[in-house]
């Protein structure tokens, strides 16, 4: 009987090596269909109006000017009274035969709002609702003490302003009632559970409910349910007949659909002398909405310090609320607990790395950390470039280098396959996933091919419906880890059962059989042996259907939890102008088994380039006055572009102690050291602690203001 | 205003760095010399004016004539994905930023979404279903796919689109011509360091007009 488990390395076809994606043929050519590309006969088109103030009441509203323009075919809007929370929140919504047409209307509602008290500042102390929450470990008197006898102590305020997902495909839906089922194509990371989000709005039961995702343009974990905009795009189409396609324009997508949640506070952090980390004491402010918010549990990755003190208090917003945004709470725990102990190590006028080395002990994965940063320091060259904190170098550009640990979970999701062998040979996986842009579709293919000893293209894989068996939502990294053990549970299923019927035809014991390469061979006599096509035509006319699941019936565990990661960042920094640019980053990261090298490679060059981009320029601008939002738009939400991104490497940790750990998913951890390692980088170059991040000129220049670099 | 401030390669001015001199919202690009509104414009039978209602224009589509009744505001975008089903170039900011959108106009790449249908008349257009097909890919998308310069994928149709008008005029491009002529295209995945590659390959097999 073939294992389960998965191959050792020297048994491994497919496992680790590089591949092209399967999709990625059909995006290069711009045929890969997007929710936002659907274009179905009669189709209607839906476009919003957004209340403009940070809260009010709706006294009025009229849509009659709208519904009269020529092509309009149906609105929703809000009931006069309604109170919106936020700028931005949808008011009305029309459906037009053109989005021309639409747009028109739109322009043509009126509403009347009675304006009501708001607030979007974050940082202010005053604002804060709620019982604070309050870690203290061992208690109050034991930190205090700690404090007061402790032998260095440093203190900083520090703080991640608030972004948004940005999406290049904005949130949206196309619905069709055909034959009184709903018919949704979505931009979204949970295909398998997304219908349950609509029944309500479509008054049919999920059963009834087709949910399709073959490509989507984004989610970062901004896109999990239909959210009110698909349930409006659902009664419109009930309303009217007729399929409706509703995108968010950017505008709203960058208001309302998604924003990652902010933190501010006070740092202080205790220590000997010899740079060993006494005690922590952070407090916190933190925001995601009307609701408040609460700061990460801290200190990030050295959470075994043994005086800890963890206050936060959240801060109601009129601001679009928080969601999942990638490795949720981490890259703001990171970026203040990095940054702390790194001023830490500066007051002590002790290297930064030889630092973090020093108090390992209180991280929970030590000896892979050690690793990491050694290989990290190698690829960046660390010995010849760091230097004490303040580049003595003359003249306006100051140089730096700066590094921080991340951790997270990534263990597999509830997952199951049903996979088909045919008599021909041919493969059909199916799995209920999607494809967010990480490469599921291909580490299915891999994991099949590579369980059954057959070439890759020989696999169909299917996903991305709700017609397929269901699969947990893609959040947390937990697909591929997911994914990988269903399809290697079908896939062993299956292969045994062709197994037990090339035993007999080549009278070679079952456990002796190998199925590589095409072929199924005799372990000590591989002549022995029988392609894999001749293998399928002995199961006749019936194909095999095998179901697995992320949990194989014979207990093999195949994915596990808990990876971590070092990144280091070498910056320059012009303090005439301000203006901080990335050189050089390098990331070391383990993830366990690694399915795709070409696909989990690029999974980390993408993180380092969303934390660069939100370390130096991405930050939502609240107006105090209006409440709106000032930056809805992409010239001035800015993401990084080719030349901001500097010299970028990659090293994954395989081997043993890595690999015979299982698949472990990788979305998440790339994209959570990059603003602290810059912010070190940055306080390494020019002398002084930057607190907010994103680290824009007018912040380095204020900062510069306070102390540091003297041209 | 300078006209086209994307992709003004050789300047050693980024997208990003223009921006921050400048102040943001000025690079103006869709923006092309002698837009011809001749056909709808007669149509109307008063020079320059046409619309506000729906106007026969024909298009020149990947070397095929495509004759569309639009409205004049229609932009080039909107009549490509809305209907024509060309939907392969994307609608990301609809206001010439990001590239998501671009497009070849004999042979230039320009953002789509900046440029009224009526004004495509009499030029060549030419999409990303233009350049090739999951069969057939041209040598920038099979690099796009070797060097894995896509993740989600929704940047990647205006990106091959820019990266090859932007090879086609610069058939030896280094690293730092690169980061400096492909800065009109934003990809929120973060792809460039494939891209990069994949532009450096694909200028190896693009010579000779492949
Ligand atoms: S959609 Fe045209 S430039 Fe962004
Ligand atoms: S690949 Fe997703 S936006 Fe570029």
């Amino acid at each position: 009987m073939a294992s389960t488990a998965w191959p050792k390395p020297d048994q491994r076809q497919l496992l680790g090596k590089r591949f092209d994606r399967l999709d990625g043929p059909a995006k290069a050519s711009g045929t890969a269909k997007y929710t936002h590309d659907t274009n179905l006969p009669n189709m209607l088109f839906a476009k919003a109006l957004w209340a403009p103030h940070g809260a009010a009441k709706v006294s009025g509203i009229d849509v009659s000017a709208a519904k009269a323009v020529n092509g309009v075919a149906q609105v929703w809007s809000v009931e006069p009274g309604t109170e919106v929370n936020y700028a931005g929140t949808l008011v009305a919504v029309v459906a037009a035969s053109t989005e021309e047409i639409a747009r028109e209307a739109v322009n043509k509602i009126k509403v009347e709002y009675e304006v009501l008290p708001h607030n979007v500042d974050d940082r202010d102390p005053a604002k804060v609702s709620g019982e604070p929450s309050k870690k203290e470990v061992p208690d109050a008197a034991g930190v205090d003490e700690a404090f007061k006898s402790a032998e260095v102590v440093s203190e900083g305020y520090y703080g991640a302003s608030p972004i948004t997902h940005c999406c290049l495909e904005a949130h949206g839906q196309a619905a069709e009632f055909r034959g009184g089922d709903l018919y949704v194509w979505a931009t979204t990371q949970n295909v398998s559970g997304y219908a349950g989000s609509v029944t309500d709005a479509a008054g049919v039961p999920a059963s009834q409910v087709h949910v399709e995702c073959q490509y989507m343009g984004g989610g970062f974990g901004s896109k999990f349910g239909a959210d009110q905009w698909g349930q409006i795009c659902v009664q419109l189409a009930k309303q009217t007949g007729k399929p409706v396609k509703f995108m968010l324009d950017r505008d709203q997508e960058l208001m309302i659909a998604g924003a990652r949640p902010s933190v501010y506070g006070k740092v202080r952090v205790a220590a000997k002398k010899d740079g060993t980390v006494t005690g922590w004491d952070s407090d916190m402010l933190a925001s995601g909405g009307k609701g408040g918010g609460k700061a990460p549990d801290m200190p990030y990755v050295f959470t075994g310090v043994p005086v800890i003190r963890n206050v936060s208090r959240g801060v109601p917003v009129n601001r679009g609320s928080q969601r999942a945004w990638r490795a949720p709470g981490h890259p703001q725990n990171c970026l203040i607990t990095m940054s702390a102990l790194e001023d830490m190590a500066a007051k002590l006028g002790m290297d930064a790395l030889e630092f973090f080395m020093k108090n390992l002990q209180y991280t929970g994965r030590p000896d892979v950390y050690r690793d990491e940063l050694t290989k990290a320091a190698e690829m960046i060259d660390y010995g010849s470039k760091a230097h004490p904190r303040g580049d003595p170098t003359a003249g306006p550009i100051k140089r730096g280098l700066g590094m921080a640990l991340h951790q997270w979970g990534g263990g597999g999701h509830g997952s199951n396959c049903d996979l088909t062998v045919n008599p021909d040979g041919s493969v059909d996986a199916k799995i209920g996933t999607q494809d967010l842009g990480t490469g599921t579709r291909t580490v299915i293919g891999i994991v099949v091919a590579e369980t059954l000893g057959i070439p890759l293209e020989r696999v169909k894989v299917n996903i991305g419906s709700n017609a397929y068996p269901n699969d947990g939502a893609s959040g947390g990294s937990t697909t591929v880890g997911g994914v990988s053990s269903s399809a290697r549970d079908a896939a062993t299923q299956a292969l045994n059962i062709v197994l037990d019927k090339v035993t007999p035809e080549l009278g070679v014991p079952v456990d002796r059989l190998v199925a590589r390469d095409g072929k199924i061979f005799d372990a000590d006599n591989p002549s022995k042996s029988m392609t894999w096509e001749k293998a399928c035509s002995l199961l006749g006319q019936m194909p095999i259907n095998t179901k697995g699941s992320k949990d194989p019936k014979d207990g093999t565990k195949l994915t596990e939890s808990g990876v971590g990661g070092v990144q280091m960042a070498d910056v320059s920094v012009d303090i005439e102008t301000g203006v901080a640019r990335i050189n050089e980053m390098v990331a070391v990261q383990d993830c366990g088994l690694i399915v795709n090298l070409k696909t989990a490679e690029s999974q980390v060059y993408g993180g380092m380039i969303m934390g660069i981009t939100y370390a130096l320029y991405e930050e939502a601008i609240y107006d105090p006055v209006t409440g709106r939002m000032l930056n809805p738009d992409m010239e001035f939400y800015k993401l990084a572009g080719l030349a901001d991104v500097g010299k970028l490497k990659v090293h994954m940790m395989t081997g043993p102690g890595y690999d015979d750990r299982g698949v472990i998913g990788l979305g998440e951890p790339p994209v959570i050291s990059p603003g602290a390692a810059i912010s070190n980088a940055i306080a390494n170059a020019i002398g002084v602690r930057v607190p907010i991040m994103p680290f824009t000129p007018d912040r380095v220049l204020a900062a510069l203001g306070k102390g540091g670099a003297v041209a | 205003m300078p006209h086209g401030g994307k992709r003004k390669t050789g300047t050693g001015i980024s997208r990003r760095s223009f921006l921050t001199t400048l102040g943001a919202g000025t690079v103006a690009s869709g923006l092309i010399p002698g837009g011809k509104r001749g056909k709808a414009a007669a149509a109307e039978g008063s020079p320059g004016i046409v619309g506000p209602g729906e106007v026969s224009i024909t298009l020149e589509i990947n070397g095929k004539s495509q004759e569309v009744k639009v409205e004049p505001r229609v932009t080039l975008l909107d009549v490509l994905r809305n209907r024509l089903d060309l939907t392969g170039a994307k609608k990301v900011c609809d206001r010439g930023t990001c590239g998501a959108c671009t497009v070849l106009l004999d042979g230039k790449a320009i953002y789509s979404c900046s440029l009224l249908a009526i004004e495509a008349q009499g030029h060549k257009i030419t999409t990303i279903e233009g350049l090739g097909t999951p069969e057939q890919l041209s040598a920038m998308q099979a690099a796009f796919v070797h060097h894995d310069a896509q993740q989600c994928g929704f940047c990647t149709p205006g990106f091959v689109v820019a990266c090859t008008a932007f090879v086609n005029a610069h058939a030896n491009p280094t690293v730092e011509d690169i980061r400096a002529g492909l800065g009109g295209n934003l990809c929120r995945c973060g792809t460039y360091m494939g891209v990069t590659e994949a532009v450096l390959e694909a200028a190896k097999a693009m010579k000779g007009g492949a």
